[in-house]
């Protein structure tokens, strides 16, 4: 009754009232935005630092590079009857351009903000070692071409397990204690231990001792002709890591959505709903999913974003050729570019997730909601 | 005490917590005996490798294969001249030694290696020694002579002149049936005879004969004839201190900042919040990564980033939202009716009472570090001197282990692993449930 006149007392004044949410709302959303642009800045930054050493990963590679040029102007032939001050010159004007090409001479402290400047602007620049597959020295190139091969394999992983955890818990949750229930409850454990660890077991199991699936790439060593050899290659190459993440991470995934929805269908409104008789799956959808929507819209989002640079460990047991692989060889190569390429976007994606994500619950949980939602 | 035991008492019900108790204490247990037995200094010596290990076999399974075989794998057999019946004869400016070292054979297969380690004592002219294979079935086979200097390893397995006689690997040739075809063992008591010529009155000789097996001890060995018993015992604590330190660094500091920022709110807690979410953006194992590869695979520096890392984590907003509402609480505005400071009521009232909440989490999150430690080691970045589980298991995956069949070298620190995640993961869980109500009458 009392919210029935609110209601009432407060579309009397509706036309100011949007217009003072709507400025609450604009208000809200850059603030937000702000505070998410400089907590990325920030994130960068000390990246860039650490990836950096604080500067300190330009001696090495000075002293890396002159060693190198030496190197190579004493092994060239149409140098060797230079004279040995000649060739010194030489070889320290090689150094100093190569110095300037890499704009090492530059005090680091500068070129740091150079490189947050143009990370921010995803300007993602040359590598300084490696190059993509193609030849290409362009950052966008190389993480380009690694991306679809993580996305397979982690989409593909990651929505298995998050689909039928959700579909298999909801079930569980209806008819909970039951000896299947238990069973999952009592593997839950297991999930201690992450997927390269049953990624090492399954490869030991199905790679070698009974040999039914390739021990690890992505696909057979001469890339088969066709396409449908090509996908069957590819298949047979993602079953044991999918398989792994799978195993690792179902059980406890399943444990906890049931448990959250077990906790979620004891409540008052439940009950009730139950007491009028509505039919069970009536109760799933509009009183046990609808109020849970925001939490598993959240973990989806932050399943997605987990996509991006895979996973570093499960991808080197598998030599599985995606981002994780790629980062921790550039970090192994000291290249700067590729490592802050990646820390950035994945910085990015963060955010734009977790803004996102605000708007989204906005949309979905009515307590959130500034204007409406009464009419239904 | 009787929160305690009323604790245990809920505990009982649940048999895997019982068993993630039991595995626990003999995780304990082994810590304690590993820190006794083999002192950390001489751990860290021994897994160096070298000189230490030159008599143990390379990749020798463990002995306990042995009971799923038909046939035995040979242990490693060692003769010392010590105990051999030694004839000795003069004459003139020379001594002649007669050493037979004798030892019985029956196993299924070949050892994996055969040497001779001599030990001689002169001052200036080398001993010559001279080597015979006597086979049970009544045949010599000369070895040849050599001169042998203070410390010498005598090769018998790389003896190209030998292999050539025999068409066969010296140490696969020596204990064969003759014959030609697939080489089988010839059982019996097989004796090397040691001519030995010093020539000097003073000199002395001591030799020993190692014949390499295929089994060793529970554990088997490695690439670098290391015991890998030294590193799965050592293991143990590293592992357990790793895991425990990690999570209760982590859980212990962020909930004291976490209290500290919702007791002093405005700026203070603004502040924790961006750090938090700054932190959060950081990506944790690319920075492990870069800094085992810039700075240093030390395990404490390692422990210390994923410490500072985990401080500020998603947990801070977790607890933040546990802790506003306790504020407010009646109790806590008593507290400060009789005076007590911000420090007293954050750590004597805010925190214990949200603590038993977090006990759960806590222990399961024990395994996870332990497992971080075990993922830095198999990229590579493993601490550089300590012998740990995930350093086994990466010099497994680095010798191909899986394809050349050495299972036990990957199942035996996953086994170890496994265990301990287990066992954390399980009294976790049920903790889980007798602290959390709600969870409780489901």
């Amino acid at each position: 009754m009392i919210a029935e006149s609110d209601h009432v007392a407060a579309s009397g004044t509706r036309g100011a009232g949007f217009l003072r949410d709507l400025r609450r709302i604009a208000l809200f959303t850059v603030r937000r935005l702000f505070g998410l642009f400089v907590t990325v800045l920030v994130g960068v930054y000390l990246t860039i630092v650490i990836a950096n050493m604080g500067g300190k990963v330009d001696e090495l590679r000075i002293v890396q590079i002159r060693s190198q040029i030496a190197e190579a102007v004493r092994a060239d032939r149409s140098f060797l009857d230079l004279p040995a001050e000649e060739r010194n010159a030489l070889i320290e004007s090689r150094v100093r351009l190569e110095i300037e090409r890499l704009r090492l001479d530059r005090p680091f402290v500068e070129r740091s903000f150079d490189y947050l400047y143009q990370a921010l602007r995803l300007d993602l620049g040359r590598a300084e070692q490696m190059h993509s597959d193609a030849g290409s020295r362009q950052v966008y190139d190389i993480i380009v071409e690694r991306l679809p091969a993580t996305l397979l394999l982690f989409g593909t992983a990651n929505l298995l397990i998050f689909f039928s955890s959700l579909f298999v818990a909801l079930r569980l949750s209806r008819r909970y204690g039951s000896a299947f229930d238990r069973v999952v409850i009592g593997l839950a454990p297991t999930s201690a231990a992450p997927g390269w660890f049953y990624g090492i077991f399954l490869i030991l199991v199905f790679a070698f001792v009974v040999p039914l699936f390739p021990a690890g790439g992505m696909v057979e060593a001469p890339p088969p002709e066709g396409r449908l050899a090509y996908a069957v290659s590819l298949l047979e190459h993602m079953v044991l890591p999918v398989a792994a993440m799978f195993l690792s991470s179902i059980f406890v995934a399943i444990y906890s959505w049931r448990t959250f929805f077990l906790i979620h269908s004891s409540e008052d409104y439940v009950e009730m709903a139950r007491a009028k008789g509505l039919p069970a799956g009536a109760i799933e959808r509009r009183y046990v999913l609808r109020p849970t929507l925001p939490p598993i819209v959240t973990s989806f989002a932050l399943m997605l974003i987990g996509l991006w640079g895979g996973a570093i460990i499960l991808e080197r047991v598998f030599n599985w050729p995606g981002l994780g692989t790629l980062l921790f060889t550039a970090i192994g190569q000291r290249d700067t570019p590729v490592i802050i390429a990646s820390v950035v976007i994945f910085a990015y994606l963060l955010a734009l997730t977790v803004f996102v994500l605000d708007v989204v619950y906005a949309m979905l949980d009515p307590r959130v909601k500034l204007e409406g939602g009464a009419a239904r | 005490m009787n929160r305690w035991r009323a604790l245990y008492a809920s505990l009982k019900r649940y048999p895997s917590a019982i068993a993630g108790i039991a595995i626990i204490g003999f995780l304990l247990g082994l810590s304690l005996y590993t820190l006794v037995a083999i002192p950390y200094g001489e751990a860290i010596a021994r897994w160096r490798g070298g000189e230490h290990w030159q008599q143990y076999p390379v990749n020798a399974r463990p002995a306990w294969v042995n009971w799923f075989r038909a046939e035995d794998l040979p242990p490693t057999i060692r003769v010392e001249s010590a105990t051999a019946p030694i004839e000795e004869e003069a004459f003139t400016g020379a001594r002649r030694l007669r050493i037979p070292l004798e030892f019985e054979y029956a196993y299924g297969e070949f050892p994996s290696e055969m040497n001779l380690f001599v030990r001689a004592q002169y001052a200036e002219l080398e001993p010559f020694v001279r080597l015979t294979w006597h086979t049970p079935d009544g045949r010599q086979i000369p070895m040849g002579g050599r001169r042998v200097s203070r410390e010498e390893r005598v090769s018998i397995s790389q003896d190209w002149n030998l292999e050539r006689r025999l068409g066969r690997l010296p140490h696969v040739g020596l204990l064969a049936r003759p014959g030609d075809g697939e080489p089988e063992v010839l059982p019996g008591t097989y004796r090397l005879v040691i001519d030995a010529i010093l020539f000097e009155p003073e000199a002395k000789l001591a030799v020993t004969f190692v014949s390499y097996g295929r089994v060793h001890g529970l554990a088997g060995t490695d690439h670098q004839r290391r015991d890998l018993m030294v590193a799965l015992l050592w293991g143990t604590p590293v592992a357990l201190a790793f895991g425990l330190i990690a999570a209760i660094g982590t859980t212990l500091t962020t909930l004291l900042i976490a209290a500290a920022g919702v007791w002093f709110g405005g700026w203070v807690d603004a502040a924790i919040q961006r750090v938090t979410e700054v932190s959060m953006i950081l990506p944790l194992l690319p920075i492990l990564v870069m800094i085992g590869t810039l700075y240093s695979t030390s395990i404490w520096i390692m422990l210390g980033v994923v410490v500072a890392f985990g401080i500020f984590s998603a947990g801070i907003k977790m607890y933040r939202s546990m802790l506003l509402p306790i504020r407010e609480a009646p109790y806590i505005e008593a507290a400060r009716a009789y005076g007590a400071g911000s420090g007293r009521i954050i750590t004597r009232y805010m925190i214990p009472r949200i603590l038993p909440v977090l006990i759960p989490g806590f222990v399961t999150l024990i395994p996870s570090y332990v497992f971080l430690e075990a993922s830095l080691a198999v990229l590579g970045l493993g601490d550089p001197v300590l012998p740990t589980w995930g350093k086994v298991l990466y010099d497994a995956q680095a010798q191909g282990a899986l394809f050349y069949g050495y299972y036990y070298w990957v199942l035996e620190p996953a086994a170890l692993l496994m265990l301990t995640g287990l066992a954390f993961a399980m009294l976790g869980f049920a903790l889980d449930r007798i602290f959390n109500p709600r969870l409780r009458m489901i």
